[in-house]
């Protein structure tokens, strides 16, 4: 059985038409499995979810190693609908299923030195095949969050959508989601949590830094150098209806927007 | 080669090229291109056009090293042509969907985004390539200007697999494929060349 118990969510966003299933499961960004929207729906079966661990290191009181099923039971789960705004300047609206990471990182009991959360996807390259044949990526997968970011009740520890456990190809058994950031900052099937005091690494700026920074804040001011953030296209909807106004913060602003006072959003970008 | 079958084959070739756009034209009407179907759109016209380009320069060297197929001239210029229809309908897709019909838009991805600039460029060249592809056009230029200025293929190719390149996120490789077609294409005509002047060279003792 593959059905998740979960309770509702006060942080739920509300007023939005959810993409359907069909789409969230079968337009990708799962590089491991293919570069093209509908590869990691037809590969990721591949993908090993049990057993699974999520190890943390790095600046902790000390290393632990945490099994998905004891996550899963950790905290109640809870629905949450978010916006999702990928990059690349697609949407959709998604009925996520998890609890606030933040839970999580109280129990990982960070040292007082940590600034920075780093976030490892799997990878083995006898698995994740499609990452080397297609694209000239470094893997393992690598994201972060400053500290704050990482701790507020919005980043979702996430483990199903649509009450179901995650399909392989959205980021099974657990992923981060953070609705008001770009769709890459939200690492997918995650077997470590790092914690460190610089900014970590992360595999998109690595590639291309002057396209991805480390905050990448949803934020229709700031274009991405090759095509304009203001607007978006709804997934799921006819071509002439997709078109609509992208919003700051991804229209998280009111619960995230305190934690970028006084920063430069187009350095900080 | 047969009238006969040569109107058939012209008539599978009309049939092979309006395929894509056919798709197309059913899917938007019935909603069923996908979840991104503006996305889809774009994807497919473009890829469609470099397609169809890279099939127009692939006749002279084939014919040149198998001159049992040297009837396939009689299809460039229809290839050549689609590749501009769907260069247009590529084209006309960015103004409405992605633009949104605004010439501020438009004139904003143009001056900052190098990869529309590419395209645009592409297109551009295309243009006088398709103007010029009456027969009129051929009589009234001459074949020698005529050929010279269909080399502006070449170059719209090119610029066609930058704009591709520059369009994808760094370190995905999807335009590979269509840059060795070009590449060994663009380099078969010297090598033919050079090939044809060593046999025309008189044998010496």
């Amino acid at each position: 059985d593959t059905k998740l118990q979960t309770v509702k969510s006060p942080l739920s966003t509300t007023g939005e038409q959810l993409t359907s299933l069909e789409d969230i499961t079968h337009y990708n960004n799962y590089y491991e499995f293919g570069v093209e929207k509908d590869m990691p729906a037809k590969n990721a079966g591949v993908l090993p979810t049990r057993p699974w661990t999520v190890s943390v290191d790095g600046l902790v009181k000390k290393p632990k190693t945490y099994d998905i099923d004891a996550l899963l039971k950790f905290r109640p789960l809870e629905d949450r609908v978010y916006r999702h705004r990928c990059v690349e300047a697609w949407s959709m609206v998604i009925p996520w299923v998890g609890y606030s990471l933040s839970e999580f990182i109280k129990d990982c009991e960070p040292l007082s030195t940590a600034k920075y959360v780093q976030f490892l996807t799997f990878y083995d390259k006898k698995i994740d095949k499609w990452g080397t044949s297609e694209t000239s990526i470094f893997w393992p997968y690598s994201e972060g969050l400053r500290m704050d970011e990482a701790m507020n009740p919005l980043t979702l520890l996430t483990f199903g959508l649509y009450g179901d456990v995650l399909p392989n190809q959205n980021g099974a058994p657990v992923r981060i989601v953070v609705p008001w950031k770009y769709g890459f900052k939200s690492a997918k099937s995650i077997v470590k949590v790092r914690f460190v005091d610089k900014q970590p690494e992360t595999t998109w700026q690595q590639q291309n830094a002057h396209e991805y920074g480390f905050y990448s804040n949803v934020n229709p001011s700031v274009d991405h150098p090759r095509w304009s953030q203001k607007t978006e296209r709804r997934i799921g909807l006819p071509f002439y209806a997709q078109r609509r106004t992208t919003l700051m913060f991804n229209g998280y602003g009111e619960q995230v927007a305190s934690m970028y006072n006084g920063m430069d959003l187009r350095r900080y970008y | 080669m047969k009238k006969s079958t040569l109107i058939v084959l012209k008539s599978l070739t009309w049939i092979a090229c309006l395929w894509p756009f056919a798709v197309l034209a059913w899917g938007a009407v019935n909603n069923t291109l996908g979840a991104d179907p503006t996305a889809h759109i774009e994807l497919t016209t473009g890829y469609t056009t470099l397609m169809l380009l890279t099939i127009t320069l692939a006749i002279t060297p084939v014919r040149r090293l198998l001159p049992s197929l040297s009837w396939l001239i009689k299809f460039r210029r229809l290839l050549g042509l689609f590749a501009f229809f769907y260069a247009t309908v590529h084209m006309l897709a960015y103004v409405g969907l992605y633009a949104g019909f605004s010439v501020q838009a438009m004139l904003d991805d143009i001056a900052k985004r190098r990869f529309i600039t590419m395209g645009v460029t592409a297109y551009l060249l295309l243009v006088p390539l398709a103007l010029t592809s009456t027969n009129w056009a051929i009589r009234k230029l001459g074949g020698k200007n005529w050929n010279r200025l269909h080399k502006l293929a070449y170059v719209a190719t090119v610029c066609g697999i930058i704009h591709y390149w520059w369009q994808v996120k760094t370190g995905v490789l999807l335009p590979l494929p269509f840059t060795v077609a070009v590449t060994v294409l663009l380099l078969a005509r010297p090598v033919l060349n050079w090939r044809q002047r060593r046999k025309a060279r008189p044998v010496t003792v």
